[in-house]
């Protein structure tokens, strides 16, 4: 079914804070074949100028991803027909251990392609302190949302 | 920083080396772990299938990995990049047996100020494009 163009421009409450973990770093850059030991040792990462660990640059999508936030609202997305069209992140900086950063989320547009309904949300990253860290652009299909 | 390809050093059309990247069920299920996203697609065939896919199809998130991990390899420091965006033109299918394989290449394709190039990706699987558009934006050394 079409979504609610109401949401053309609505942002979302900041999601909760969110603890970025040399653990979880490391699960991900093991996730992705990814050796470099910038992810998995501090003393690497020091050596190459970051104060700790960092993540894969397709890490904020742990915390990105949008669907907290987007759930509890009548937009009238059909999940079960949704894939991913396009992802782009701009970074500051990269992710690092350490970090608690807290997302929020304004959907930029909701438009038909064909018989498809394609929606953009632009996500900010930052850290609790308020210093940031990327900005998210996700955009979803929802397959035959708009026949 | 540490970018250990020098900016003065890379011309406009210059190409970085393929790669190939092997995916198999067994890393699907790991990048499902890690990421959160346990969609049935990427792992449960019965359930790819019946939804219309020719059988599991891998992440787009994870082929998106993998084409970052070839610039991060080139460029030698996660911290260089600036901006990476992709569109997702194609499924990455992954058969129980024998997987699939992912083949990266990337060509300079701008010089901006500030030491950075832009290189655009090409992401290949089973024959076909499986990323269009995807950009990475480096600051090199």
């Amino acid at each position: 079914m079409p979504l609610n163009r109401d949401y053309i421009g609505h942002t979302f409450p900041p999601t909760e804070p969110y603890e970025v973990s040399r653990v979880k770093i490391r699960e991900f850059a093991d996730a992705i074949g990814d050796a470099n030991p910038v992810y998995r040792d501090r003393e690497a990462a020091k050596a190459a100028g970051h104060p700790d660990v960092v993540a894969p640059p397709t890490f904020p999508i742990v915390f990105t991803m949008g669907g907290a936030a987007l759930a509890g609202a009548d937009l009238g997305v059909n999940y079960a027909m949704v894939v991913h069209g396009e992802q782009r992140f701009e970074y500051t900086r990269p992710v690092r251990a350490g970090d608690t950063v807290v997302c929020q989320s304004t959907i930029n547009d909701i438009r038909a392609a064909g018989r498809n309904e394609l929606m953009t949300i632009q996500t900010e990253v930052k850290t609790v302190e308020g210093e940031h860290v990327c900005t998210a652009y996700n955009t979803l299909v929802e397959r035959g949302g708009a026949a | 920083m540490s970018a250990r390809i020098k900016y003065d050093e890379v011309e406009v059309g210059a190409e970085i080396p393929a790669q190939t990247y092997p995916i198999d069920r067994g890393n699907l299920v790991r990048y499902a772990g890690a990421s959160g996203d346990f969609n049935p697609i990427h792992w449960r065939e019965s359930f790819a299938k019946a939804v219309g896919l020719p059988d599991v199809i891998a992440h787009g998130m994870f082929t998106m990995a993998e084409a970052g991990r070839y610039i991060t390899d080139w460029v030698g420091d996660p911290g260089a990049l600036v901006d990476y965006g992709v569109r997702f033109s194609g499924m990455v299918v992954v058969p129980d047996e024998g997987g699939n394989e992912l083949e990266v290449s990337g060509v300079v394709e701008q010089k901006l100020d500030d030491n950075k190039v832009v290189v655009a990706l090409t992401a290949r699987a089973q024959g076909e494009k499986v990323l269009t558009r995807a950009k990475a934006t480096v600051r090199l050394a």
